[in-house]
Order: C-alpha cells, then structure tokens, then sequence
C-alpha cells in the first residue's frame, strides 16, 4: 500500500511543465483527484444512495424493488421514530450541557504553563485512547449490581441496576460520554484560552477584577468562537453514538437508550428492513445538517469558525 | 494559527523548562496561579483527574487478578498475587489473528490516506480553478455528515464490489471517511508555508511535483502526525464499518473481537479486561510517541 500510492503518481512530474500556468493548473487538480474519487465514491454516491434505497424494499441480501413512499409512510407513522429522536435529542443536550461547563473550566484552568498542568492533561487525554467497545464492556462490569464496585466496595449506592433501569441507563450513557469526552474538549478549550491576550488580563488586575470576573467579561467573551467549534463536535459527534449505546445497552433497557443511528441498524441489519432503515438514515442526515447550519449561523462570522460548512 | 509568540512575558512567568520544543500558540500565560492560587480550579482539576483514573486503574490491577480473586477482594486493592493467567488466556485464543487483522487495516487505511488528503490539500492550497473549489466545498460538507448514515449504502457498494467479508471492505470506507478532516486540517498547515518559499522554489526551476516533497512536506510534519494519529485512532477503535462488512471470524478486527470474547467469558471479566488493556496498548504506545505533535496539531486545527 505504501509503495502503490506514490508509484501510481509517479506520471505526473512528466505532465507539468513549469510556467504555463494553465498546465500548471491541470496537474494541481490532478492531485485532487484520487482523494475526490475515492471520496466521492464512499461518500457522496451513498449519500445519494441512502435516499434512493429509502424508496426501495430491501432485506440486504436479495433483489431490490422500487417501493415507492411505503419505508417512508412505514418509518413516520411508527411511534418508534419520535421515541428515537427524542433519546437522540436528550443524549445530545445532556452530553453538551455536561460536557461544556465542565471542559471550559478545565481548558482554562490547563491554559497555565506550569509543569503539573501538562501532566494533568496528559493523564487527561488516555480515556481517548479506549474504544467505544472497550469502555462500554468495561463500564458494564464495572456497573454491575452483583459483582461490580458498588458491590465490591459495599456501597449500596453504586450498587444500583445502572443498566436496568431507563433513567439510569441514559445517566450512564451521559456519563460515559462525558467521561471520554470532556478531556479533548478542555484541550480544544485550553488552546482557545492561549490566544487571549494576556494584556486584556493585565488591565483587568490593575481595574481591581477578581478571578471570578476575569472568568466571565474575558475568558467566556473571548472564547465564543471555541465555544461554537467545540459545540458543533460535540453535538454533530453525539449523533454517532453508535458503537458505544450498542456494546453498552444494545438500547435498552426496552428502547430507553435507543438513539436515532441505532434505531437505523436495528431496523436495516437485524429486522432486515433495509428500506426503512434508510429513511431512517435520510433523518439522520437531515438533522445532521440542520444542527451544523443552525450552529454556523449562531457563529455569525462564518470566516472565524474552522469548521466552515460544518 | 503560527500567531508568533509576540509576548516574552509569558515565558517569562510560565515556567520556561516546558515551552522548549512547542511551535503551537504558546501566548497569554495569563499568570494565573503564578498571582495567586488558584484553588477552585486545582481542586476541580484532581476530582476530574481522580474520575478519569479510577476506572483505568481499575482496568489494570483487575486484569492481573485471578477470577476467583475478582469475586471476592476488594475491587479496588491491587491484587495480592498478580499473575499474567488472564493474558495468557488471552493470547492463547483468536486474540492475536483480530490483533494482526486490524494492524491491517489500521496500516493500510492511514497510509493512503494521508498520502492522498496530502495532494488533495496541495492542490487546494496551491491550485486555482472551479474544480478544486468545488472538491474542497465538498469535503467540507463531508464534515457534516454522519458516518453511520451512509452505511447501508456503502454496504450495498461493498457488496456489489465483491469485497464483502474481506479486511479490503472495511479499508475503502475508512480511506474515504478520514479524507475530508485530513485536508482540513492539512491545508491549513500548507496555506501557513510563506508564499515567498513556494515562489523562490518555482525560480528555481522546480516542479510542483518537486515543490510539494520537498518544501511543503517537510514544513507540515507536525499536522502529517497530527492526522495520522487521530485518523488512526478512529480506525483501530472502529467498530461500525467491521460490524456491518464483515462476518467471518478470520476476519474481526480487535473491538468486534472484544465484544465477541464479551458474550463467551462473560463471567471471566479479568481476561475481558486483559484484552482491553492488550487493544489499547499500541494506541498508547503512538500517544506516547506522538503526543506533543498530536497537541499542537489539534489545538492549532480546532481552537481558532
């Protein structure tokens, strides 16, 4: 694989002449293109593919016929899309109202240069490195009600049914998310708290502010556009809680956890209702979308987000 | 991002052993903490490190536990006579062929990869024309989408190719799903290369072919380790693309392969837990490798 990349390019110094800019131009978008291809053929052709599929009748494994709206009529009138989209709503909400106080208090606090702060954000940082698999198998033993460590420890508050009950399943979800995720949006944070001028801390010493107050008429002023990056991650990002509800709860207890990507497989690859699924897909994407073009417009100036577009 | 660090002061206060080897925006040090201490965010920062900690060290000490002992110590005291039983359960069964599968496809997937988001920013950055407008408009609403939203469709692709089932099925998709954060990322590293080097190199005869290997690949090391770490670690921890396109056993890649060995020893949560600490190995191992590059990538990609 190394070597076939490269190797396959190889043909292109010998289409550009140096100086003619036109030819120049040509092999520019030459290099675009295998990225474009491959791109477009994973990304965009099933994209277009997924609302086609959702007209369809397919089980995944025979023929496919046209069905015209009947997935669509299927998927809207079935009480378990409004359900899904409401545990996608609360996952999203809860994941960010937890998440984003606790990151910028984190972030800012990490912006110091002092020797433990680093280390703190590098032990900080290791809960990204596990799976969603890996922390969901061991946040179910660790949760367990018999042998995990409430039990273990004879606290009978940890030793609660954590995953039995829906309430507490969706605050475990929450939890674990947030768990993961916290750390990489404090470092986002940490480095968006670097760019504020000292200066404006400067003059806020000599006026008397305290901490507290430096806290909220710079940091939290300062940090809008971090703010909206990190919130477009997070809440674009809470829609691909896949992996992590599956291996967790499999969206239980009943469809407590049932989120919207995971109501799509269940119904696409163990109901083999494809074409249902796949307007559960178009959903998916839909509000995908939405949530991105709301989050830039909060953004105003969409030159100062990173994330333009997304 | 490159903000040259116009401020001496913060070095200055900060203490200066640690901003050796940093490029990233090392600014405004705040003299929080050198003032004053600051104690509410100390206090906050070590419950949150005690959170992060106690599950992982949970994970390790229980993993050289024997399973008899898991049931009846104390969860949270290390183990009276660590043994390596677990591990070598582990090793024993299919654990190390899922290991190899996704060295694989870890491997294979990032190289191309970033080889290919390299050109494609390159070019953006470099290039003129509609054509590569509309190639990086249309990466950037690939930013947008979700993943798992365009699966079913990928599998009917997947299928059609017939390559499902294979270690290549699950390789394509996740070559395609890394491209559009890779150029962005990428490309803004290469728009930061000062236009003067780019044209003292076309001087001088050079190709672009020349002038990408050899001016902008150097200058964009830091955000070439930046993308292969973080696409990598979203590869070696997928779990979707494995699922869905793959079945056979030969070909599970390590987090299929946990949640296997989940439902057959579900009650040797030891030598699940051994596994888990063998999967996030060489994860740790790149971390460890690539971390400050990794740090100064992210933040100068994400905190403008």
């Amino acid at each position: 694989m190394t070597a076939l990349a490269p190797a396959a390019l190889q043909s292109a110094p010998a289409t550009s002449t140096p100086g003619g800019s036109g030819i120049r131009e040509r092999s520019l978008t030459w290099m675009a293109l295998p990225a474009l291809l491959l791109f477009v053929a994973f990304g965009v052709i099933p994209l277009l593919g997924v609302l086609v599929l959702s007209f369809t009748t397919w089980d995944g494994i025979g023929q496919i016929h046209p069905s015209g709206f009947t997935s669509w009529r299927a998927v809207l009138s079935d009480p378990g899309l409004p359900h899904a989209l409401w545990v996608t709503f609360l996952v999203m909400a809860l994941t960010w109202l937890v998440q984003t106080p606790m990151s910028i208090l984190l972030g800012a606090f990490l912006a110091g240069h002092q020797k433990y702060r680093e280390v703190l954000a590098v032990l900080y940082f290791i809960p990204l490195l596990l799976s969603s698999a890996s922390l969901a198998i061991t946040y179910k033993a660790l949760l367990d009600p018999n042998f995990g460590l409430g039990a273990g420890l004879h606290l009978p508050i940890l030793a609660q049914d954590w995953l039995g009950r829906p309430v507490l399943a969706l605050g475990v979800v929450i939890f674990v998310v947030s768990w993961q995720f916290i750390p990489f949006h404090a470092l986002i944070y940490q480095g968006g708290v670097r760019q504020i001028p000292i200066t404006m801390y400067e003059a806020a010493v000599i006026d008397g502010a305290g901490r507290v107050r430096q806290f909220f008429s710079i940091t939290l002023p300062q940090l809008k556009y971090t703010i909206i990056t990190s919130s477009t991650l997070m809440i674009v990002g809470s829609l691909t809680f896949f992996d992590l509800i599956f291996v967790l709860t499999a969206g239980g207890p009943g469809d407590a956890t049932r989120v919207l990507a995971l109501d799509m497989y269940i119904t696409g690859f163990q109901a083999n209702l494809m074409g249902p699924a796949s307007a559960i897909a178009c959903i998916l994407v839909l509000v995908g979308l939405a949530l991105a073009l709301l989050l830039r417009r909060l953004g105003g100036d969409p030159s100062a987000s990173q994330l333009e577009g997304a | 991002m490159a903000t040259a660090t116009t401020t001496p002061t913060a070095t200055a206060t900060a203490s200066g052993r640690t901003s050796g080897g940093r490029k990233a925006p090392e600014r405004g040090s705040q003299m929080r903490g050198t003032v004053r201490k600051n104690w509410a965010g100390g206090a906050l920062s070590y419950v949150w490190l005690l959170i992060v900690l106690v599950p992982i060290y949970w994970i390790i000490i229980t993993s050289f536990k024997p399973q008899s002992d898991y049931f009846s110590s104390n969860p949270l005291a290390p183990p009276t006579a660590p043994s390596l039983t677990n591990y070598a359960l582990v090793v024993e069964s299919d654990f190390p062929r899922y290991f190899l599968n996704s060295v694989i496809v870890t491997v294979g997937s990032i190289v191309p990869a970033v080889v290919i988001s390299f050109l494609a920013a390159f070019a953006i950055v470099r290039g003129r024309g509609w054509a590569l407008k509309a190639t990086n408009s249309l990466f950037l609403m690939g930013l947008a989408i979700p993943l798992q939203a365009t699966i079913i469709p990928v599998y009917l692709i997947i299928i059609k190719l017939g390559l499902y089932d294979t270690l290549g099925a699950i390789i394509l998709p996740s070559i395609a799903f890394a491209i559009p954060l890779s150029v962005l990322v990428l490309s803004n590293f290469i728009r930061d290369v000062p236009k003067e080097l780019f044209e003292s190199m076309r001087m001088d005869g050079a190709t672009d072919w020349q002038t990408l290997w050899q001016l902008a690949f150097p200058l964009t090391k830091p955000a070439l380790v930046t993308v292969t770490i973080y696409n990598g670690l979203g590869i070696w921890n997928g779990f979707l693309l494995p699922l869905i396109l793959t079945q056979s056993p030969e070909k599970r890649l390590l987090p299929l392969g946990l949640w296997t060995f989940q439902g057959q020893y579900s009650v040797n949560v030891p030598a699940i837990l051994a596994s888990v600490v063998l999967t996030t190995l060489p994860i740790l191992v790149l971390y460890i490798i690539g971390r400050r590059q990794l740090m100064s990538g992210l933040t100068a990609g994400f905190s403008k």
